[in-house]
């Protein structure tokens, strides 16, 4: 039996015994939420602080304890018989349980978050996977998959997609890689990456793109992860000058998220440095901006206050504090306003050429 | 445009005028036809005089400014005036103003006489300590919207020769020169209905009274001579009739028969109520009977009368008693004919007053009143005498309630005697909740003054104020601003007195004295302590009952997923549901 197994099994058993015993059984799990982690410096990412919240079996909670067990038996199911299943799809086997069903799917999310926490691993181990992907990948990379059919190795060329790109699987943690490339950009919106895949900058620059399309998804950071951990390539961020590109991309891509700490230590890249676009950019380059909205000075004001991260480093409070004092906000293409290719002759160039300058 | 307006307006009253002096000719039967009449001339004669006076206007006007001493004509010397200035009758007065009495429309006209005759027949029969038995039938008369109201009880029966002047002369009564907890008050309401019946229908009020067995009944049937306020025999004979004893009142009147709100059934079902001794029984126009039975055979207990307080006298009321009192100094007066005034006190008052106690009551009436009612107000005396009241008690009041309305909760207060303007009063209340009551409406509230219910002007009346300025969020309720209470609730509220002050003779709603209200609220705020009690109790049950239903509805998926993952049997998984329900029932408390 898997250790997944056995652990389900164990928490099973002590909840059965709780009842026989006529107590109200519990389950407890680590606090999901920013103020349950800390940064640790030297690991490089934000670790869980040990805070738990403990469901006790009462009449309030019947229903959630219900269905928290249920979906661990399914979870027990799925680790046994070597089966994926969807987190959708999750939420469908659930309409079989009666009275014990999810209306919405974020019903079932939340309690599978919760037994992924519980377990302390991430949900693919237990058999539930993402319906989302992992982001697009192109230039000097070769990635080793295997055959679903016949098991044979594929090598992947990620500059032989011409105009298109590689897509990264949902589980990354069977790949190898070879390279020549120097760095990873890693990039915010698929119309940045677009122009350079276009324009064949990965060539240029020698280097590989990674495109995340906002927020990065667990595999895009795990295979992100991998790329710097086992090819030792820097990884550099190009994002837009906003308290969302700071720090729901880029601090989750670096150091993890405080939803899911309990992950961080393999889905984030510590490595990662911010190459721009800097509030001092958009001095430096006379971007065109925008008013920063009420939720992004929100977004900014809370990070300075709650994130461990920010916290952490002074360039960011430094950097927050220039950001609200000019009130404005620009976007990675705001470039566009000087030249459509401005960022591929001008600003890439001139930032690479000083990495030293880059945000932590 | 304006100067046709005017002419309008001139020629219309005159017009008018016309038409009045024709009806005034027409005997009193065929009053309405000629109205109509009267109203056709008046028609024609506004065209014609319209038509003439759009030449003859300017002409007219001119005249009048040049010698203002021609209108002079049309006013009336004293001696004119004096020729017009006669006695009016007070069944004249009545007649004008029958809304005063409650004959406002014929739907109202119809409850009022089947009220006063429920009335005279209910007090006569608790006077005489006889179980009320009383049979209402409503026949359809010879006309459309007539009908022939029959009213018959099994009470002592009425004197021969005191017939007449109950049933055909106003303001005859043995209930208005004492003060004494009675239905009727002033001794109008069954000759007023008869004297309706009248102008209406022009029929006679047909009366048949037997006082025993071995008496023959009476026969009567009696015209009121509105003029002299003096009745007029029709018929007067002796008959034979199988009841043994009682009185049986048949009164034809313009009338419409109406189901629901503040209809004949409902007073009846409401006198129910407050009555539980008595028995009732109502046969309508299409034929059907309806019983309001009996709850209780305990005759209210009997009244005394008592003598007026001091503090509930006019200085008008004092003057009269002064000068029609038989005692022959002023103390001896103030000690015989008022309540609670003592020789001592009476004494006081006299010293007060800065009168004599000895001298002449009959010459104070003319001079000294004032101060002596003055004196009155300044020296403390003693509240009147509260054992001539007769509430209808807890015991009854919930035996009535439960008798004609279907409901889970009942309660019922009686206060403690008290007074308002030297007149003992007594608030009783009560509250219904919940069974078949609609719960999504305001609530109900029946009134009661001395066991009658009012059904009209509940928005005017002393108990209404009080109802709406409960604060009835506090026992468990649901309540807007300024509103009645929602929810499945009757409230009662009975209010018991030897003069219940009453804003109109038609006694349709309580005057708004502040000890009446006080003490409305008092019995409500008992009443709803009670109510609240119930309420949340059941609230509690319910909630329990709900986490109850929905404990079971999880716990046999909690075995279920414990058996998946420990490999359990069957048995074992029906034995941890049993563990878990006891588990959480166990907690709920």
């Amino acid at each position: 039996m898997s250790k997944i197994a056995s652990q389900i099994k164990q928490t099973a058993v002590a909840v059965r015994s709780k009842i026989q015993r006529r107590g109200k059984p519990t389950l407890s799990f680590p606090l999901r939420s920013l103020t349950n982690v800390k940064y640790h410096p030297k690991k490089g990412f934000l670790e869980l602080k040990g805070k738990k919240k403990t469901r006790t079996l009462t009449v309030a909670t019947v229903k959630t304890f219900a269905q928290t067990l249920r979906m661990m038996s399914q979870a027990k199911t799925l680790v046994e018989g070597d089966e994926i299943m969807t987190k959708r799809e999750a939420y469908y086997v659930s309409k079989n349980w009666d009275d014990a069903r999810f209306d919405e799917q974020p019903e079932s999310d939340t309690v599978i978050d919760d037994i992924e926490a519980l377990f302390e691993v991430n949900r693919e181990q237990l058999g539930f996977i993402p319906e989302e992907k992992g982001g697009e990948v192109a230039g000097k990379l070769v990635v080793i998959d295997r055959d679903s059919e016949t098991g044979k190795k594929l090598r992947i060329d990620c500059t032989k997609f011409g105009s298109g790109a590689y897509s990264i699987p949902i589980s990354v943690e069977h790949l190898k890689f070879e390279t020549k490339a120097k760095f990873v950009l890693v990039i915010e919106t698929a119309g940045m990456f677009q122009r350079l895949v276009k324009h064949g900058y990965w060539r240029q620059a020698n280097c590989i793109l990674v495109s995340m399309g906002g927020v990065p998804t667990r595999a895009c950071r795990r295979f992100i992860r991998r790329l710097a951990d086992e090819l030792k390539l820097p990884v550099y961020a190009f994002v837009d000058c906003d308290p969302y590109g700071m720090f729901n991309i880029y601090r989750t891509l670096k150091v993890g998220s405080g939803n899911a700490a309990h992950i961080n230590p393999f889905f984030c890249v510590p490595k990662a440095k911010f190459l721009g676009v800097t509030p001092q950019d958009i001095v430096d380059y006379k971007l065109p901006t925008h008013p920063l909205k009420d939720v992004d000075i929100k977004r900014a004001k809370d990070a300075l206050k709650n994130d461990p991260f920010v916290q952490h480093y002074k360039p960011w409070q430094d950097a927050i504090q220039q950001l609200l004092a000019m009130g404005v906000r620009a976007e990675q293409q705001a470039f566009a306003v000087h030249d459509l290719n401005y960022v591929i002759h001008h600003y890439l160039p001139e930032k690479l050429a000083v990495p030293k300058t880059f945000l932590p | 445009m304006a100067k046709v307006r005017k002419t309008r307006l001139s020629s219309k009253r005159k017009a008018v005028g016309k038409a009045r002096t024709a009806s005034k000719k027409t005997t009193s039967k065929r009053k309405k036809s000629k109205k109509k009449a009267a109203k056709k001339v008046a028609g024609k004669r506004t065209g014609k005089a319209l038509r003439v006076s759009k030449k003859t206007q300017p002409k007219a006007e001119k005249v009048l400014e040049e010698s203002p001493e021609q209108a002079d004509s049309f006013h009336s010397t004293a001696e004119d005036m004096a020729r017009r200035q006669r006695e009016i009758s007070v069944a004249e007065f009545f007649m004008k103003n029958r809304h005063l009495l409650g004959f406002d429309n014929p739907r109202k006209a119809l409850l009022t006489t089947i009220k006063e005759g429920v009335d005279n027949s209910l007090d006569a029969c608790e006077e005489a300590g006889i179980l009320p038995e009383v049979r209402i039938v409503i026949a359809s008369g010879a006309e459309e919207n007539r009908f022939r109201v029959t009213l018959e009880d099994n009470g002592p029966g009425i004197l021969r020769k005191q017939i007449p002047k109950i049933f055909a002369k106003l303001l005859y009564g043995s209930k208005f020169h004492r003060l004494k907890m009675s239905r009727g008050q002033q001794g109008i309401g069954i000759s007023a209905a008869g004297m309706y019946g009248q102008l209406t229908t022009g029929k006679p009020v047909v009366i048949t009274s037997k006082t025993s067995r071995n008496q023959p009944a009476h026969h009567y049937e009696l015209e009121i001579d509105a003029k002299k306020n003096e009745p007029r025999i029709l018929v007067d004979e002796t008959v034979k009739w199988k009841t043994p004893r009682g009185t049986k009142v048949e009164i034809e009147l313009e009338a419409k028969f109406q189901k629901g709100r503040q209809s004949v059934e409902e007073y009846l079902e409401q006198t129910s109520i407050a009555n539980p001794h008595v028995s009732l029984a109502l046969v309508t126009p299409d034929g059907e009977t309806k019983v309001y039975k009996r709850a209780s055979k305990q005759v209210p207990r009997h009244t005394r009368e008592i003598k007026p307080h001091p503090y509930g006298v006019e200085l008008g009321v004092l003057i009269k008693m002064l000068h029609d009192t038989k005692a022959r100094t002023l103390q001896s007066f103030l000690h015989t004919d008022f309540s609670r005034v003592s020789s001592r006190v009476a004494k006081e008052i006299c010293e007060k007053a800065k009168v004599s106690e000895r001298s002449r009551p009959s010459r104070i009436a003319r001079q000294e009143a004032d101060s002596l009612f003055k004196a009155i107000s300044q020296t403390k005396i003693m509240n009147p005498p509260t054992d001539c009241l007769s509430p209808i008690g807890e015991e009854l009041i919930l035996a009535g309630l439960k008798k004609q309305i279907d409901a889970d909760f009942f309660t019922a207060v009686t206060r403690p005697p008290a007074v308002y303007r030297g007149n003992p009063f007594q608030i009783e209340a009560a509250l219904a909740y919940g069974g078949s009551l609609p719960g999504d409406g305001l609530a109900r509230v029946l009134r009661y003054a001395n066991r009658v219910p009012l059904l009209y002007q509940q928005s005017a009346c002393a108990i209404m104020r009080s109802v709406l300025s409960t604060a009835w969020r506090n026992y468990a309720l649901q309540q807007s601003a300024g509103a009645l209470p929602t929810g499945a609730l009757v409230i009662m509220v009975h209010m018991a007195s030897v003069w219940v002050p009453f804003t109109s003779e038609s006694k349709e709603a309580i005057a708004h004295y502040p000890e009446i209200i006080k003490e409305i609220r008092l019995a409500l705020q008992e009443c709803g302590r009670k109510l609240a009690v119930f309420v949340r109790r059941r609230r509690k049950a319910a909630e329990s009952e709900r986490k109850k239903a929905y404990i079971h509805k999880y716990i046999p998926h909690i075995a279920v997923a414990l058996r998946e993952m420990l490999e359990l049997s069957e048995p074992q998984q029906n034995t941890m549901v049993r563990q878990l329900t006891d588990v959480l029932e166990r907690s709920r408390s």
